[in-house]
């Protein structure tokens, strides 16, 4: 039996498994002991670095081998679960578990910090359901385990969100479990009626077997809320509601790994449904994207930044800039090209890079000012050199400025509605881009050009612990800003497939 | 290992030196003479690298080098040829006197960060040898993007609530011209013509006629903010709260010859000269360039503020060198490169002397200067020098470039531009002779007791003043080199 073979349930199981194990650490003992804390963490953390070892073995042989098919049990599709690992999806898997790597490293100080010790271990107890879930939904090829594994993750995350110390983090994830709770039941009424119309769950068969009952109202209804739930879990404009909040209150961490991975996946299972199981000659996509979801991308992206740009709380300006940025990919899904959705992909990469490293470096603020409202924040520059370098840098990349990640995404977005000739869609973007550039702005001249505040003492540059895995995403921002190969060869790829122009 | 010496070493080590630089700024910030040491030697090494290429391309090489490929089939690349290189010669050359009288103005003046200062500075000299040697469009921006960042701490450098406002507006416009103008232009080009490397003659006849190419050509010329065309120059007075050498070596030199060569690149290499004559909807940017030059001039005739008269003089003497290049004739390139050049040195030379006259007299308006040149001869003398450079005398760089850019206007019997340049230089005379007149033949009033400006700032300030000199007598380099872009390149 070779282990290789078994990389695609591994990459689920291996967590899973864990989850549970962090969550027994739970110490009887009061005052509880740090030690089973730090254990957990040690697990979490070590878990994920395999996850992303697991992911990289994965992508390495779809990129090399095509794409993987792993029947779960032994149980042939259609009856038993597939996990099918394509090009799209094996980057996405190496997106969430790179971030689950280095945001679960990072973790340890803030959350002792930030959450009560005996409730250390539950946190990375649901800390790795979460990561489970995000990774289930990658990688199953079943559309019904897709649900399951949604419903995990989310449920995992309202937990994390209301851990948060701020007494608002609970309403938060009261508001993101209500619309979160209805976003996912309009995914399962939508299986439902497609299980109802053909008799299968499996994705690949779906593909197979829609198009003969494709022009009922059925197949339309279940199209309609399964695409709505998704952009509900995609926080896509004007379903964003939840966002800012959950994003703003949750403890820093889990902010940091979430803004990055949780709406890349939804994304990705926006992809998945419309353009693997629909198929890309739906009658229904012109209507749903370019009359639906392109007004609304363009919605997002400029009254999102807009927003944004208003913010006197750092955490709550990404957080806001994140619908923004959401609105980028759903505007190159709607581009419905080859080009559009290699941008969107491209965008997906990048975008979890530069977010992440953006609120791994808020974090490193949070630790030591306790605060990230920007009055707080002032003269920063000074005494945290490498925390607010690493907001500099992560923010030139959010702007899109050439050498960072976040130029490649600029690059591929216009260039895709350039060559639609979409060029109110090309001023939208680029009019958005210096949006951003006010918004990080101000948090930059802030830090670096006004005096500390009276009232808050010095505070000094934050632990290597935390600055070491902020300036691993920012070295991968700058890589990633530099030498593309791997981002935009998987995504033209990717893109190529989901729309049917040849492997 | 030892390397051996090419022009693709010297092309690299022209990036490589003034990082080194970079590091080595910063790991010496702490003893402030060694620090200086630093920045002197690299400034000095990026010369002799600089230099070590001109014969290269003086032979008719084009040596090129591809670091990496940034994006399918648009890498990171650089070729060296003869208008990339008069601007690497210009830059660097500028880079060790300007250091040198950094080094007297920012101890003279207390100023803080100093290290932030060096660093900056050493930043945007890599940033510009990238978009000289820059082989395609992409390059050239990305390079074009850092020296507008790195330069924005500079700018900011005061930390107070002008300086907040200046670099703000100097930020905005310049970014959201690059973003919002230039990307799109560039992107449009790689799109339509499958390639955005620079080439002898275009890349662009063939795939687009008509209207649409004013509008990409307009697109490029605004997206260019750097080259301060109006209604796109408000930069450039609001970067005027930077320190002195900033605005001399940076804000007469790097950044705003960065933007004026761009313009030139993009039409003699993207566009083509043959293919932009041809086309309709192009002859605008004549008349634009015009009117920058004439109306900056009428604006820095109002200025009482040195610095500020200064930057809007720099305003019109850009759209010179966009002028020139406008004609769509190769006289018309020659006579805008030498521009680069002569405008290079007597700028310098002039807001050295304006940073002098601020370190030794404390002034910054011209109503104040009555007499400084009787206790200040070597800085006004040099700032006659440079004035008359500005208004084209004869024994001054000015002349030079001037009589290259009448004699592109004359073949191309162009009687507006003829008409642009003759007020534009006795718009020069207006406001540059006064100043001069007033230094020199008003009496100072009592309470001026002050001398010269520190050694350091009156070597650099002479230093640029001769070579503002020499290029009159020695025109042959300059001359040479601008003369084989219009050959083809």
């Amino acid at each position: 039996m070779n282990l290789v073979q078994h990389l695609p349930v591994l990459q689920v199981a291996v967590p899973l498994v864990s989850a549970p194990i962090c969550a027994l650490l739970r110490s009887s003992e009061r005052p509880a002991g740090m030690l089973q804390g730090r254990l957990a963490w040690a697990i979490a953390c070590g878990v994920s670095w395999a996850m992303l070892v697991v992911a990289w073995l994965l992508f390495e042989a779809v990129r090399d081998g095509g794409p993987i098919v792993y029947e779960l049990g032994g149980w042939a599709p259609p009856w038993g679960i597939e996990y099918r690992v394509d090009t799209l999806n094996a980057l996405v898997l190496l997106v969430v578990s790179g971030i689950g790597a280095v945001t679960s490293t990072f973790a340890r100080r803030t959350v002792e910090a930030e959450i009560h010790p005996d409730s250390l271990s539950l946190f990375y107890g649901a800390w790795m359901l979460c990561f489970t879930g995000l990774l289930g939904i990658a990688i199953t090829g079943d559309a019904f385990n897709l649900f399951v594994f949604l419903e995990i993750s989310s449920l995992s995350s309202y937990v994390l969100i209301a851990m948060g110390n701020d007494r608002r983090a609970v309403a938060a994830a009261y508001q993101y479990l209500i619309m979160g709770t209805i976003g996912a039941t309009f995914i399962l009424i939508g299986i439902g009626l497609v299980y109802m119309m053909t008799g299968t769950l499996n994705m690949y068969d779906l593909a197979q077997r829609l198009p003969a009952v494709d022009h009922t109202r059925t197949v339309h209804a279940a199209f309609a809320f399964m695409i709505v739930g998704v952009s509900l879990k995609l926080a896509a404009f004007p379903l964003h509601l939840w966002l800012p909040n959950a994003y703003a209150y949750a403890p820093t961490a889990v902010s940091a790994f979430l803004a990055a991975t949780a709406t890349k996946v939804a994304l990705y299972a926006m992809l998945r449904f419309a353009f693997s199981v629909f198929g890309p000659d739906y009658a229904l996509h012109q209507l749903a994207f370019q009359h639906i979801l392109l007004p609304l991308s363009v919605a997002a992206i400029l009254v999102a930044s807009l927003v944004a740009i208003f913010q006197a709380n750092a955490k709550r300006i990404l957080a806001y800039s994140s619908v923004a940025q959401i609105g980028y990919m759903t505007l190159g899904i709607s581009l419905a090209s080859v080009g559009g959705v290699t941008a969107t992909i491209v965008h997906l990469f990048n975008h979890a890079i530069i977010k992440g490293s953006l609120f791994l470096a808020l974090g490193c603020v949070m630790y030591r000012v306790g605060s990230v409202r920007l009055d707080r924040m002032a003269g920063l520059g000074r005494e945290m050199p490498w925390t607010m370098a690493a907001f500099v840098v992560g923010g030139l990349s959010l702007v899109g400025i050439p050498l960072t990640a976040g130029f490649i995404s600029k690059w591929y977005l216009v260039l895709a509605a350039v060559e639609r000739g979409w060029w109110p869609v090309v001023a939208v973007i680029v009019v958005a881009s210096l949006m951003a550039a006010i918004y990080v702005w101000r948090v930059i001249e802030t830090a670096y050009l006004k005096p500390r505040p009276g009232d808050r003492d010095p505070v000094a540059e934050a632990p290597a612990a935390m600055l070491v895995p902020t300036w691993i995403l920012l070295a991968a921002n700058l890589y990633f800003g530099i030498d593309t190969s791997i981002p935009v060869g998987a995504a033209a790829h990717a893109a190529r497939q989901l729309l049917g122009g040849g492997p | 290992m030892i390397v051996p010496w090419s022009p693709q070493t010297a092309i690299v080590l022209a990036l490589v030196v003034p990082a080194l630089g970079v590091v080595g700024i910063d790991l010496a910030s702490r003893w402030p003479n060694l620090r200086e040491a630093v920045t002197l030697t690299a400034s000095i090494a990026l010369l002799l690298v600089v230099l070590s290429l001109v014969p290269h391309v003086l032979a008719g090489e084009h040596p090129s080098v591809t670091l990496v490929q940034m994006l399918p089939g648009v890498p990171l690349a650089f070729r060296v040829e003869p208008l990339g290189m008069i601007f690497a010669v210009v830059a660097s050359l500028l880079w060790p006197i300007n250091s040198l009288y950094s080094i007297g103005y920012m101890r003279g003046n207390a100023e803080h960060a100093q290290t932030r200062f060096y660093i900056c500075f050493a930043i945007a000299l890599m940033a510009t040898m990238g978009v000289a040697f820059s082989a395609n469009l992409l390059t050239m921006f990305v390079f074009y993007e850092v020296l507008t960042l790195s330069t924005y701490p500079l700018v900011a450098h005061h930390e107070d609530e002008e300086a907040r406002r200046g670099a703000r507006v100097y930020l905005g416009i310049l970014l959201s011209t690059s973003i919002g103008l230039l990307l799109p232009a560039i992107l449009w080009v790689w799109n339509t013509a499958g390639t955005v490397e620079f080439r002898a003659g275009g890349i662009l006849d063939g795939h687009m006629s008509g209207p649409t190419v004013g509008i990409l050509l307009a697109m490029m010329m605004f997206g260019i903010g750097k080259a301060a065309l109006m209604p796109v120059h408000r930069w450039l007075p609001a970067a005027m709260v930077a320190p002195t050498p900033v605005s001399a070596l940076l804000h007469a030199v790097a950044v705003v010859k960065t933007g004026v060569f761009a313009v030139t690149k993009v039409i003699v290499y993207v566009f083509g000269l043959d293919f932009l004559r041809s086309q309709p909807g192009t002859g605008w940017l004549l008349y634009v360039a015009g009117f920058t030059i004439v109306a900056a001039s009428v604006v820095a005739l109002r200025q009482d503020h040195l610095k500020r008269r200064l930057a809007y003089s720099t305003v019109s003497q850009l759209s010179y060198i966009v002028i020139s290049a406008a004609l769509f004739t190769p006289a018309g390139v020659i006579g805008a490169a030498l521009q680069i050049v002569a405008h290079a040195f007597g700028k310098i030379t002039l807001f050295f002397a304006a940073g002098s006259i601020h370190t030794a007299a404390h002034k910054d308006y011209i109503s104040d200067m009555d007499g400084v040149g009787r206790r200040m001869p070597w800085t006004m003398g040099a700032f006659a020098i440079g004035s008359l450079s500005m208004i084209g005398v004869p024994l001054t760089a000015g002349f030079v470039s001037k009589w290259y850019i009448l004699g592109g206007a004359v073949g191309a019997d162009q009687g507006f531009m003829l008409l642009v340049m003759v007020a534009s230089t006795l718009l020069n005379a207006g406001y540059f002779l006064p100043i001069v007149y007033r230094a020199f033949f008003r009496s100072p009033g009592a309470q001026a007791i002050h001398g010269e400006a520190p050694a350091p700032v009156v070597c650099a300030l002479v230093a640029t003043a001769g070579l503002t000199l020499a290029m009159f007598l020695f025109p042959a380099l300059p001359l040479a080199l601008a003369q084989s872009i219009a050959g083809g390149g």
